[in-house]
């Protein structure tokens, strides 16, 4: 008298899979749209205001209880960043690589990365430190959610962008994915771009650590990371595909990013 | 039709091969996640052609054969949070629909109830929870009667009875076995150790022999087959004569106020809880557009009754009237033929009555009785007789 219990395997790779999501397979150029009544892009769910408050309320509230619920931040931050992606897409046209980017929409996913050819740059380079940090942090590319909730296609890619840019980031700052690390690139993303859940989560997301790291914080990565968000060229504009081989020192300096004054070892994943 | 009796197909889903089975019993094979697509397998001839047909999902319009995969990726993205939605959606009031449920029901020592799309068991909880305490208080009258027990009495109320004696029992059958899954740990969390079984099958296709159940229930699961009328046919076919059919659904709310209240809830609302507490939108979003389609389907089904049988069974035609709630509190009855008949029968559930007729039935008993209770919800309540 009992139910078979799924194989885990399954049921891990069916979340994985869940980028995917309803609207089917993405074409492997990167942003396909979806054909549907009222749907700009695949995955895409049209949303009224009223809607859009109710979600943002109640992905708010879900997010502080919970901080592990990646898909409630991902939620407000669709429903509430309507103005600072525009801002973003603005500093994106802005510049010719921007543009570009705009314009042919790449993925960064472990589909289209060719990992071997990665882990045969010199130390240092951008897509070696990149395939480091994932694999020392153990994240994946692919398990960003899709964007659902943004009712303007070029934005919806922008915000994709940017949750995909999000891991490049860390490297870039070279903050580990711990609470610490997190919240310091949340200070720096929300000195830049803006989006309002950027801003509640560098707001709340120093609640959760311990006093030792918040002490760390408060000294030395917060103000870091401030300064450098915001004098820093836009890093959504950069064509980070064409640019594995890139060393990072040189990368950083082009983006006017200091390094990191700690290096944070790789810690686990709590406060 | 006692427990030696049972010829149940009781398939354990982790691969035990179906033991015991009737001639219509399940051939569900072993070891695959997808119970349902060996059982369509099965299916008559026509459902070859049935793929050309559509039917609905939600709004959209989907072939058949692949309704029943899409409503079975539905159920299992939500089975670990149906429970809490439930609340949420409903603001709790889904418990008294069910309570309300069980009081048609009204079962009594010894039935045995089939409780299809159960999932996490709610109505079989309830059921159980039912017939205990009747019994409970049947035997605490008993023994107040009793001056002095003898020892022989005393022992007898400690033990469950004598073997054969009427134990009720309930089984639980799903196409999901996530939602099973889920049910199966709060019965155990609950303490419901006996009594009940736990089957994977489909509701077009019961892995149960004929003439086996007293009772079959489908709480808000019928809106989600995609052959009611086999529903029915296989209905039919495990109650024993004289058994019950109760469905459980949601039903039209007629007042145009109160309508647009509740269609802004559903549409604004449930999405976002949905998409809030479990991460999944567009599940809830079918769940309320399937609400919205149920009652054109199954009306018309429902109005012809239980399906004609061999030439020796007799037609059992049943009376569905479509209930309308005018308002929170007062409950109008309108039908479109029998109204003096049905509101007459209303206070009498289930006894067979010579009067109770409909225009096609010509000398056949058929007994119908709807109960309904506020919010738009009715429960429509089928006596087969033979």
């Amino acid at each position: 008298m009992s139910v078979v219990f799924l194989p885990r395997v399954l049921r891990i790779s069916a979340r994985a899979l869940g980028t995917a999501g309803w609207a089917g397979h993405r074409g492997c150029s990167g942003w396909t749209s979806d054909g549907g009544p009222g749907h700009l892009y695949g995955g895409h769910i049209p949303t009224n205001p009223v809607q859009k408050a109710l979600l943002a309320v109640g992905s708010g509230m879900a997010a502080l209880q919970n901080p592990y619920r990646h898909d409630m931040v991902a939620v407000l931050g669709e429903t509430t960043g309507h103005l600072a992606l525009l801002r973003l897409r603005d500093r994106m046209k802005s510049s010719p690589e921007g543009h570009s980017i705009l314009k042919e929409r790449p993925r960064i996913r472990l589909s289209t990365l060719d990992l071997t050819e990665m882990s045969s740059l010199p130390d240092g380079s951008l897509g070696r430190e990149y395939l480091r940090f994932l694999k020392e942090n153990r994240v994946t590319p692919d398990s960003r959610a899709d964007v659902k909730f943004v009712d303007d296609e070029e934005l919806a890619y922008v915000m994709q962008r940017y949750r995909e840019v999000h891991d490049l980031l860390h490297t870039l700052l070279g903050m580990p994915t711990n609470m610490l690390g997190e919240v310091a690139v949340k200070w720096f993303e929300a000195a830049q771009t803006g989006l309002p859940m950027c801003i509640l989560g560098a707001a709340f997301g120093p609640l959760r650590l311990s006093a030792r790291r918040l002490q760390l914080l408060t000294a030395s990565l917060g103000p870091w990371a401030l300064r450098n968000g915001r004098r820093s060229n836009c890093v959504l504009s950069i064509y980070y595909e064409h640019r594995w081989g890139q060393s990072l020192t040189s990368l950083r300096e082009e983006l006017c990013i200091e390094p990191p004054p700690l290096s944070l070892s790789t810690l686990r994943k709590t406060t | 039709m006692a427990a030696a009796g049972v010829s149940l197909a009781f398939r354990a889903v982790r691969g035990l091969p179906a033991s015991a089975v009737g001639q219509r019993g399940a051939r569900l094979s072993t070891g695959s996640a997808r119970g349902f697509r060996h059982a369509a397998s099965f299916r008559r001839e026509h459902d070859a052609a049935a793929d050309e047909k559509s039917t609905h999902f939600g709004f959209q319009t989907v072939p058949e054969g692949q309704k029943a995969e899409r409503v079975y990726k539905v159920f299992e993205s939500v089975a670990q949070k149906y429970d809490i939605m439930n609340d949420a959606m409903s603001l709790g009031i889904h418990r008294l629909w069910k309570d309300t449920l069980l009081r048609t029901m009204n079962p009594l020592p010894g039935t045995r109830l089939l409780d299809v799309a159960g999932g996490t068991g709610d109505i079989s909880f309830r059921f159980l929870e039912y017939v205990r305490s009747q019994e409970a208080r049947r035997r605490r009258r008993e023994a107040q009667a009793l001056q002095t027990p003898s020892w022989q009495e005393i022992a007898n109320s400690y033990g469950p009875g004598a073997p054969g004696s009427k134990e009720c029992r309930a089984v639980v059958c799903d196409i999901n076995k996530d939602m099973l899954k889920v049910g199966q740990q709060r019965a155990k969390d609950l303490y419901y150790t006996t009594g009940l079984s736990w089957v994977v099958g489909d509701a077009e296709e019961l892995p149960f022999d004929d003439d086996q159940f007293d009772v079959y229930t489908i709480a808000f699961g019928i809106r989600n087959l995609t052959h009611i009328d086999k529903a029915l046919e296989e209905a039919y076919r495990v109650l024993k004569p004289g058994g019950r059919f109760l469905c459980l659904e949601f039903s039209h709310v007629s007042n145009p106020l109160l309508s647009r209240i509740y269609d802004a809830y559903s549409f604004q609302l449930i999405p976002v809880l949905g998409e809030v507490i479990a991460g999944d939108w567009k599940s809830y979003q079918y769940l309320v557009e399937s609400i919205r389609r149920f009652p054109d389907q199954v009306s018309a089904l429902l109005g012809q009754g239980f399906p004609i049988g061999g030439a020796e069974k007799e037609m059992k035609t049943v009376t569905m009237c479509k209930v309308p709630v005018r308002s929170k509190y007062t409950v109008q009855l309108e039908t479109d033929l029998f109204s003096s008949h049905i509101r007459a029968q209303n206070e009498t559930p289930c006894l067979p009555s010579s009067s109770a007729a409909n225009s096609r039935d010509v000398g056949h008993t058929c007994f119908t009785s709807f109960h309904f209770v506020p919010y738009g919800y009715c429960i429509a309540q089928v006596c087969s007789q033979l």
